[in-house]
């Protein structure tokens, strides 16, 4: 699969020079494939829409070079990159029906009258507009408002469809529709999508690779799953899902794996990335559901007093005070027939594997 | 922005369906009357105001006129007649009166060049304003409004020192040697319309800059991720969607260029009338009141017709605002 899009040590410093200038990105690279379905995902002020507006050609950037299949488009405006976007609040024409908002690219691009009417028409079709495009954009709903600027940003068939957290402002139900709505439009049009959110559950579902961004920096890129089972960072485990982090030392280490002991004195094989080499202590991520609650007993990884249960329906939570007076989370499923009950003060177990033992950089 | 208008249409329908008709009668009877009760006091004073004196105006262009100034009470539509035509004193043939249409023509045209020209330097200067940071702009405004500080007279005299034939301009040009003899602009229609110009510039700049501030620039940014020119995002979206302060702009300008006096008065050295000065001259000089106010009558109507055309636009284009 080639490469759509290529950011090259990128940097954007807004303000350089004065005493207000402020890093938005801070020399980051990455590599976007053709057809592919990305994500950056981080909080707010992290850099993701700043890279995204660099892409679309909004701002340029500081240092760096930004390539669409292989040509530098850095210094191109935005009118002359086929790349569309879809904006936050959609920036739909006001003055402008719903067929004419989608009109408008084809139109802009010099194409002739029957094909801006047939693509439109195509366009309106995709994204089940037909009965309402001759209405004012501002007699629509959100999601419809949504569609309708999915259908402009795609009609004019960009190489790759820019998208700034375009369901941020849509309630829950619609969200979750749209989300699969999305992912529908990607895979018929098989144009590269580069979307942006700060919503780590949106990330995790429709992505094909997620790069997590912090600072200014991309701190991690993978698959949701990788993503999601093996964080890099503790930034990353933290701002995706729960997770408890717990200190361990460092026994003995073979390059490969570490020997971990943690504080009831259990140890325990776990792989080791690279860059840990030599560490005496380390920071672990144990994931919530990755566990077992035992009574207590010697095998147990860890061993704490059971402060609370907290019913979720699909699952409880169990809230365990660990002996250095840090609370660990366990999030059991709830089965049909569960025998074990454990009472709130109960001295518990807390039962991990290795394979779910994530060792952090710091 | 579109939920909260949906609820306020949902509520204002529940006032309107009364449930309750008794009830709901006797208190809208009370509102009714109450509403009248305060609007009172305004319809006087607008009526004594701005609706009196225009009748006795009408009333008047259909009078004789007095021969030491005034109106005799004798009823006559020579005033109406003089407006358009004219009457040879010898032969008595009736022409077209050449003096007063030259008049309508000079004043339309330069109120139209006026507003133009205040259009085509004041579009750029309020999105200009309209694209500082929120503080800055307050400035910029201040700026802009400053000239209404000074006296319209002494503006219209700073303004004939830097035309008049030895004034800054011609100076500066013979000095720099472009021309041997000064350019003649003060008493021309060129002066006029650059007065007129300076004078109403603010009144074209405020109303484009409050449509220019209300501006969501994202569509700017929109418009060129669609591939469309600096140019066609200025046509087909930056002029669309402030079409009403280009309306709103260009009346405010329009109308009192139209009837503007003290401009023309002293730009134009008294050559070159505009339709204000006809009018003063029939109340002045001429002695022929019911002529000025058959003039002015009809500078009435033509302003009436140019702001029916902006009510009617401005409609129109507020439809496409609705959000």
């Amino acid at each position: 699969m080639s490469v759509a899009i290529e950011a090259q040590s990128v940097s954007k410093i807004f303000n350089a020079g004065s005493e207000h200038s402020v890093t938005a990105l801070d020399d980051v690279s990455v590599e976007i494939s053709d057809n592919e379905f990305f994500t950056l995902l981080g909080p707010s002020g992290c850099g993701k829409t700043t890279l995204l507006r660099l892409i679309a050609g909004f701002e340029h950037p500081s240092s760096g070079l930004i390539k669409l299949h292989g040509e530098n488009i850095s210094s191109l405006p935005p009118f002359r990159r086929p790349v569309n976007t879809v904006f936050q609040n959609y920036a739909l024409f006001p003055h402008m029906t719903v067929s004419e908002n989608i009109a408008f690219g084809l139109e802009m691009q010099g194409q002739s009258k029957d094909n801006v009417a047939q693509t439109t028409q195509e366009m309106l079709q995709l994204v089940r507009m037909q009965e309402l495009s001759d209405r004012r954009t501002s007699q629509i709903s959100g999601g419809q408002q949504q569609r309708v600027a999915l259908a402009r940003a795609l009609a004019p068939h960009p190489k790759v469809l820019l998208l700034d957290e375009p369901l941020s402002a849509l309630d829950f139900k619609l969200r979750k529709d749209m989300q699969l709505e999305l992912k529908r439009l990607q895979h018929e049009t098989g144009i590269t999508f580069i979307f942006v959110t700060h919503d780590q559950e949106e990330a995790l579902t429709m992505s094909d690779r997620i790069a997590v961004m912090s600072a200014g920096c991309i701190l991690q890129i993978g698959s949701p799953k990788d993503i999601y089972e093996h964080p890099a960072e503790r930034f990353v485990a933290d701002f995706i899902g729960d997770t408890n982090f717990i200190v361990a030392d460092v026994v003995s280490e073979n390059g490969k794996q570490a020997r971990l002991k943690f504080m009831s004195g259990s140890e325990i094989d776990v792989a080791l990335p690279e860059k840990l080499f030599g560490a005496d202590h380390v920071t672990v991520a144990i994931r919530p559901e990755q566990v077992i609650i035992s009574v207590d007993s010697e095998s147990a990884l860890l061993r704490g007093v059971l402060e609370q249960k907290v019913y979720f329906g699909t699952d409880t939570h169990y809230h365990i005070l660990l002996p250095d007076g840090e609370l660990f989370i366990a999030r059991i499923q709830n089965t049909r027939g569960q025998t074990e009950q454990f009472e709130c003060g109960a001295k518990v177990g807390i039962g991990v594997e290795s394979d779910a033992i994530q060792i952090l950089r710091d | 922005m579109t939920g909260s208008n949906i609820t306020h249409n949902e509520r204002s329908q529940e006032v309107m369906s009364p449930n309750e008709p008794s009830v709901e009668s006797t208190a809208r009877g009370l509102e009714v009357r109450r509403n009248i009760l305060l609007t009172t006091p305004a319809l006087i004073v607008l009526f004594l105001a701005a609706s009196g004196p225009l009748f006795i105006m009408l009333f008047y262009s259909f009078l004789t006129p007095g021969n030491y100034g005034g109106v005799e009470w004798k009823s006559s539509l020579d005033a109406w007649f003089r407006v358009f035509l004219h009457r040879d004193i010898f032969d008595e043939t009736v022409m077209f009166a050449d003096a007063h249409i030259s008049i309508f023509w000079r004043s339309l045209k330069l109120s139209l060049l006026t507003t133009l020209f205040t259009f085509v330097l004041g579009f750029p200067t309020a999105y200009f304003i309209a694209t500082r940071p929120e503080r800055t702009r307050n400035v910029w405004l201040f700026l802009v409004t400053i000239p209404f500080w000074t006296n319209l007279l002494i503006r219209t005299f700073a303004i004939m020192e830097v035309i008049r034939n030895q004034g800054v301009i011609n100076t500066v040009l013979i000095s720099l040697g472009f021309t041997d003899q000064p350019v003649q602009m003060l008493y021309t229609d060129f002066a006029i319309l650059l007065g007129m110009a300076y004078v109403y510039m603010p009144l074209m700049i405020l109303p484009l800059y409050a449509s220019m501030e209300r501006l969501d620039f994202k569509l700017i940014e929109a418009g060129y991720d669609l591939y469309a020119t600096r140019l066609r995002v200025l046509w087909r979206i930056i002029v669309p969607l402030v079409k009403p302060g280009i309306i709103a702009g260009s009346v405010l300008v329009f109308i009192p260029s139209l009837g503007a006096y003290v401009t023309p008065r002293i730009l134009g050295g008294g050559k070159n009338l505009m339709l204000g000065n006809l009018i003063e001259l029939q109340f002045g000089q001429g002695r022929n009141w019911p002529l000025g106010a058959a003039l002015s009558v009809t500078l009435l109507a033509i302003v009436m017709i140019a702001l029916i055309i902006y009510v009617r636009t401005a409609q129109r284009s507020g439809n496409t605002r609705a959000n």
